[in-house]
């Protein structure tokens, strides 16, 4: 920090600011003089869209409480009401709904490029973890945002997410009540949970975003490459190959900026349920404690824990810990991944294949979940499960790529694994199970002998590249 | 920095002061969280909710499911015909607690083969025993989503948990326990009461 009294370069009213409060100095440290290296790809776009969602939801969720009733009694028709009388009340609400799903693809994305290239580490484990807080926090968001409408899915979606808790053994019952405010879902839920979604919730989110980039911005962007860019510095003291954030990544950033709301308002105006999947159907309905609705998911952007959920029937709590435990798993990766090379561009192949195949599982599990739960699906559940959580070791195993031999005694411990949970699963009297268990293990196994077996037998596919010293292009 | 002797610490004095003020703070804070924290618990106007209701059953058809409300929660009424008695014990195999041994999931007047105090006459709690949804009425035999093996029951469409027609978990399923049968008795031969065991069980 400067000595006071403050000197500064600026004059007029920007100089009388930049005496009493460290403008000047702020501007440059994150924008003018802040410098990002200058191999950027689209996946770096990801970060500033989430932004600005994140007002525009914070926007259309402002207007639309001035018009929402937050009472189990109106809540379902002022939406309604909403939808039909407001003037330009729909357009706020669909900004809104679509808003909650685009914020979801685009944290997607920007997660996936933190795993791409190894974003989490060289010191930037706080920026991944601060990124997962705000995605914990985005889910609740989304969760207490869905239950304001009132209709059958916010009613049934509350119930089950509520009960979570009620499968904590000894306190779960308390904590559930306490939670509720009754012994069932009623007003004193919904009240809260608006309490959260339109103050408590949105504060948080705020704050996080401002320290992700606080933390970001004192450690510096890795890039596509993963090469540290303040390694090389010029006699100035300036990454060479940095470039400043303004003018350079604003501008870059306006046509992706642009594109995104061509894409947004699209959805809006055209196919704002989208096909029930943003908006869900059944939630056209009112509430109704008597009856759950035939068909029942989630909506898209939760439906891959679901199916985790689903998944493990050891108990009510254990599936809860397996599905909660699939999160943590994600806050954990910058101390499983200990390869010292960052981007996968120059990791092994067998490291490429396990990204992807994670990515496609991941997809997977979200399919599985707006389906109805079929012997086939829910065999094919359990083992994209498995797959999920086996990645977390198979890239530990990776963190070496010399010595591959290591490589077989992971093959087997985890193989080991599978097939022992196989047979305490496999009941003889339950036929059709049975069946699926006994040609479904394919997966899991397959994906052990592409990501461990392969690099040990193929020497090709375990070579690790070089890292250049400068960032590529 | 010069003098020395007014500026030096008495290391051990500051840290009681940082003890002393640290244990007030903590107890300010439990006593301004505690009235936030039971401000969450259901309110006396919650808790009065609950009285038993009556159910008259004689219009209800065999195999047919009558729905009412008590507590907030759906109650289910079935008529069972003689076909779905007769079934009941084919699938005790795959049950996890055929025998109604969890003594919590039932008085004690239902723990018999029917969990019924009148075999043709179910008395259920609507509510999954996994997360709560109220599972869907599927009283038709070997349905193509369902499997060969379906003699009728429930199938919860929230995490696919299946039940018998006495209301019971099969393995396999999210679902731990088998569904309660709350308290009732008949007050006459067509009355139910949802909500009292009528005195002697
Ligand atoms: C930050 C991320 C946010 C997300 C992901 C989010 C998500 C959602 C979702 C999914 C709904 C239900 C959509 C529907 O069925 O219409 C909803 C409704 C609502 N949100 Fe948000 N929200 C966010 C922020 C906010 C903020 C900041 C406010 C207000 C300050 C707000 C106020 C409301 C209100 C009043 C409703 C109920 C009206 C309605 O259902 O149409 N939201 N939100
Ligand atoms: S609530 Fe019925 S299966 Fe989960």
């Amino acid at each position: 920090m400067a000595a006071y009294p403050r000197t500064t370069e600026a004059t007029g009213v920007l100089g009388w600011i930049d005496e009493r409060f460290p403008l000047l100095e702020t501007w440059k440290a994150h924008m003018s003089e802040y410098y990002a290296p200058k191999n950027f790809n689209v996946w770096y776009y990801f970060g500033v869209l989430a932004m600005l969602v994140l007002v525009i939801q914070i926007v259309s969720g402002i207007f639309l409480t001035m018009h929402y009733k937050p009472d189990a009694e109106l809540a379902f028709a002022s939406v309604e009401y909403i939808m039909r009388d407001v003037p330009g009340g729909w357009f706020i609400r669909y900004m809104h709904s679509t808003g909650a799903s685009a914020f979801f693809i685009v944290v997607y994305f920007h997660m996936f490029r933190g795993i791409m290239y190894g974003s989490y580490k060289g010191k930037r484990e706080l920026v991944w973890l601060i990124g997962m807080a705000l995605y914990l926090a985005l889910m609740a968001e989304a969760f207490m945002g869905y239950m304001l409408p009132w209709g059958q899915m916010s009613f049934w979606g509350a119930q089950v997410i509520i009960n979570l808790f009620q499968t904590i053994p000894v306190v779960g019952d308390g904590l559930s009540i306490w939670i509720r405010g009754d012994f069932v879902i009623s007003d004193p839920t919904l009240n809260r949970l608006f309490a959260f979604h339109v103050a408590a919730v949105p504060l948080i989110l705020v704050a996080l975003v401002f320290v992700h980039i606080v933390a970001l911005h004192t450690v510096g962007s890795n890039n596509p490459d993963g090469v540290e860019i303040k390694a090389i510095k010029d006699d100035k003291g300036i990454p060479l190959d940095g470039i400043p954030f303004h003018p350079y990544y604003t501008v870059h950033d306006i046509p992706a900026i642009v594109v995104f709301l061509m894409a947004f308002f699209a959805i809006i105006f055209f196919a704002p349920e989208m096909g029930g999947y943003f908006l869900e159907h059944a939630n056209f309905e009112p509430a109704n404690p008597l009856k759950t609705p035939k068909h029942i998911a989630p909506v898209w952007y939760f439906t891959p824990f679901y199916t985790v959920l689903r998944a493990v029937t050891l108990s009510p709590f254990m599936g809860t810990l397996a599905m909660f435990g699939a999160i943590i798993m994600l806050f954990l990766l910058p101390w499983l991944d200990r390869n010292p090379i960052k981007s996968w561009r120059y990791r092994n192949t067998a490291h490429m294949l396990n990204l992807a195949i994670f990515a496609a599982v991941f997809m997977i599990l979200g399919y599985l979940g707006v389906k109805a739960v079929t012997p086939e699906y829910k065999e094919l559940g359990v083992r994209m499960t498995e797959i999920y959580f086996l990645f977390f070791a198979v890239i530990f195993a990776h963190s070496k790529s010399e010595n591959p031999g290591r490589y077989l005694i992971w093959f087997l411990v985890l193989a080991a694994a599978i097939i022992g949970i196989d047979f305490w699963r496999y009941n003889p009297d339950d036929a059709v199970s049975a069946g699926q268990i006994m040609w479904q293990w394919v997966w899991p196994i397959g994906y052990l002998a592409l990501t461990l077996l392969l690099p040990l037998f193929l020497r090709g596919c375990n070579a690790e590249k070089t890292v250049p010293e400068r960032v590529t292009s | 920095m010069s003098d020395s002797d007014s500026n030096t610490v008495n290391k051990g004095r500051r840290r009681m002061l940082i003890a002393a003020t640290s244990v007030v703070g903590a107890v300010g804070t439990a006593a301004f969280a505690t009235p936030l924290l039971i401000s969450w618990m259901p309110s006396e106007r919650a808790k009065a909710a609950g009285a038993p209701v009556e159910v008259n059953v004689s219009k209800v058809e065999p195999g047919q499911l009558l729905r009412v409300i008590w507590r907030g929660k759906p109650i289910w009424v079935v008529k069972r015909t003689d076909q779905m008695i007769a079934d009941l014990p084919k699938n005790s195999a795959l049950l996890v607690d055929p025998e109604s041994a969890v003594a919590t999931q039932q008085p004690d007047y239902a723990q018999n083969e029917g969990r019924a105090r009148k075999p043709d006459m179910l008395v259920l709690i609507g509510i999954c025993t996994h997360l709560g949804c109220s599972p869907t009425y599927r009283p038709e035999l070997a349905p193509a989503d369902l499997g060969a093996n379906w003699k009728g029951g429930w199938y919860c469409p929230c995490h696919g948990s299946r039940f018998d027609l006495a209301g019971r978990v099969f393995k396999n399923v999210p679902a731990p326990t088998n569904l309660v049968v709350p308290p009732h008795f008949y007050k006459s031969d067509d009355v139910i009461l949802i909500g009292e065991d009528g005195g002697a069980a």
